[in-house]
């Protein structure tokens, strides 16, 4: 690698950051403003037109706080936690590909890097992420972190597993761990006018994978973890200032990185209808990716409004009674049938 | 290493910057005055009982035994998923006895309660 | 550069091995092992083994380790008491681990032949190829492994069975200390 493509590779890497920090802030602004308009209130109006300031009100709140470190705490766990839990949920993004193929100067412009073993990259670094909770939850030396963090960490990675099993079936499918193969598998349309998204071959896996990822993610009505009417705010309770705007980003980086995955995996990624003129060629594929993983985002808030929190051992039970056997038996008609119709 | 992986390596580098910066940014800005009470784990205001640290349901290990288990497992079918057309039938017949024999053995902590939470 | 990132990497996973033996309280050993795990993988990948590099972060740094983690979390694991350390012990140790050493790496020298080096980044472990292999040149050991996994879960069982029986259905999460 020559010493300019490493220059191109870095201005890429920089913009890619700074836009999904963006996203992550208005993702915080956009589920406060929709489940308010669910629930018949306004959400955040006072900063900023219809409050679309508030992110950047919110970021200086949370540097200008105290930041606390509790007596008997584990100083280098402590510190340790928000660090893997927020880099673990960043790093997640180096191998999403937000557009179709684009090369300028030998270089791919929307991928950071097309690995050969790209869902499981995904899937590796966010088993690492468990450690970020469940090390908050046991140094900060408080009863409802500790609680938080075990509850959190067991629920990881319970549903970790029905995600693994539920990626199986788009890759029998696909053949290869390539997101960007996978995504391009998905081009075209059954009979002239269905897409061929694989949620269509796929629906149980992708019912499956949407339950566990929000489950991954500790997001309503799985967010046992910080269960506030039973644990204040579970593994976190001890943070305070940045160090708890580093779990925050992370939760929500986390969401965003979901939502990706589901567009990218069942809902046939940056694939929609391309017309006019060449740039507009070029543009409309983000657009439709964007668009999807909006969706996707819509629809964490909407489960988060409309349904309840379930209990800890409904939860666990959902979980390998109900997702496991699901995805393991997705998995087995699929391949049957692939094996069926190659043969 | 695999060309591929230097832009991971940046990517890491910066995402790892990020929070380093942001954290002594704030603490430029950021006041600081702790005492002993403000200190304190947090018990819904009254004073602390115990040590948080003491011993908890063995529930929990027994769902990461599990997990390490069908961690395996999975990770067994990744690259058969990725082989599955050059593989073919006999490809898929290794993979249901493999499978078979852990769906007996899933039937059979099932059976045996080792999945009840309480 | 390959050499340089090698000696990195193998000093990292070696430093952090160590640190695990000097750490006194468990949480740091553990931290220290998922280093170690975290070293390998990385050397894995420069061998250009990348299934193998994100299966060891799997299963190895995010599985098993999950498991020591839980035990010191859930156990309250302190710190580690040391003993007196045995005279025998202080003499011999150090030696011994050399002579240790040396003689696996002679072993080693002599069994791997000279003009078969492996070489960084060519190393056949793409997924497609580990695919093909295990499941056409390794059936047997494949196999295998189901049933060592079904042993693994009936271990699993015996253990969640004692619990059920000592605690009994509407136990509180929390047990007394």
């Amino acid at each position: 690698m020559s010493p300019l493509m490493v220059l191109f590779a870095l201005a890429k890497i920089v913009v890619i950051l700074l836009v999904l920090l963006t996203v992550v802030a208005y993702a915080v602004w956009f589920e406060r403003k929709l489940l308010a308009h669910m629930q018949c209130r306004w959400g955040p109006t006072r900063v900023g037109p219809h409050g679309l300031l508030q992110p950047l009100a919110d970021a200086i709140k949370l540097l200008t706080k105290e930041d606390l470190t509790p007596s008997e705490v584990f100083p280098l766990v402590y510190l340790l936690a928000p660090f893997l839990s927020l880099v673990t949920a960043l790093l997640a993004f180096a191998v999403i590909p937000f557009g179709p193929e684009t090369r300028v100067g030998g270089m791919d412009l929307f991928q950071i890097a097309d690995l050969d073993i790209g869902v499981l990259f995904i899937l590796s670094v966010s088993s690492m992420g468990v450690y970020g909770i469940a090390l908050a939850g046991w140094s900060s030396n408080s009863k409802y972190s500790l609680l938080g963090g075990l509850r959190s960490s067991a629920q990881m990675i319970s549903y970790e597993l029905a995600i693994g099993l539920s990626i199986i079936g788009v890759l029998l499918l696909t053949g290869s761990l390539s997101l960007r193969a996978i995504v391009e598998n998905q081009a075209g349309a059954y009979w002239g006018f269905l897409p061929r998204w694989n949620i269509i071959p796929q629906f149980a896996g992708f019912v499956c994978f949407l339950v566990a990822a929000i489950a991954e993610t500790n997001r309503l009505p799985f967010d046992l973890p910080e269960a506030e009417t039973e644990l204040v705010a579970g593994y976190h309770t001890e943070y305070s200032s940045m160090k708890f705007g580093m779990f925050f980003m992370a939760e929500y980086a986390n969401m965003v990185t979901a939502s990706c995955l589901a567009t990218l995996l069942f809902f046939g990624g940056w694939h929609g209808p391309v017309f006019g003129p060449a740039i507009l060629q070029a543009l409309l594929p983000l657009l439709w990716f964007s668009l999807k993983v909006l969706f996707f985002l819509f629809l964490y808030v909407w489960i988060r409004a409309t349904l309840p929190r379930f209990r800890y051992d409904q939860l666990m039970a959902f979980g390998w009674k109900f997702l496991v056997p699901l995805a393991l038996g997705n998995l087995v008609v699929t391949s049957l049938v692939l094996a069926i119709r190659w043969s | 290493m695999p060309a591929e992986y230097i832009p991971i390596v940046i990517f890491l580098v910066l995402a790892t910057l990020f929070p380093v910066v942001t954290l002594l940014a704030a603490k430029l800005v950021r006041p600081s005055s702790p005492y002993a009470a403000k200190l304190r784990p947090y018990e819904c205001g009254i004073e602390p009982e115990s040590d948080s640290r003491g011993r908890y349901t063995v529930r929990f290990y027994i769902i990461a035994i599990l997990f390490v288990i069908f961690d395996v497992e999975t990770i067994f079918l990744f690259p058969w998923a990725v082989q599955f057309k050059t593989l073919g039938v006999f490809g898929l017949i290794e993979m249901l006895i493999f499978l078979g024999i852990l769906v007996v053995a899933y039937i059979w902590v099932y059976a045996k309660g080792a999945l009840e939470w309480v | 550069m390959y050499q340089l990132l090698f000696f990195v990497f193998a000093g990292a996973a070696v430093g952090f091995a160590i640190n695990l033996l000097l750490q006194r309280h468990p949480i740091h050993s553990a931290l220290s092992l998922i280093g170690v795990m975290a070293s390998l993988a990385s050397l894995y990948l420069m061998l250009g083994a990348e299934f193998i590099a994100a299966a060891q972060i799997i299963v190895y740094a995010g599985a098993i380790m999950v498991l020591f983690v839980f035990v010191i979390m859930l156990l309250n694991a302190g710190e580690e008491e040391r003993t007196q350390r045995s005279r025998f012990a202080k003499y011999l140790g150090l030696p011994l681990i050399l002579l240790l050493v040396t003689s696996m790496a002679a072993v080693i020298y002599r069994q791997v032949p000279q003009d078969a080096m492996v070489r960084f980044g060519d190393f056949p472990g793409r997924t497609a190829d580990i695919g093909r292999r295990l499941f056409l040149n390794y059936l047997l050991p494949f196999e295998v492994v189901s049933i060592v996994i079904l042993v693994a879960i009936i271990g699993t069982v015996v253990l969640a069975r004692k619990d059920s029986e000592t605690e009994g259905p509407g136990k509180a999460v929390v047990s007394e200390k």
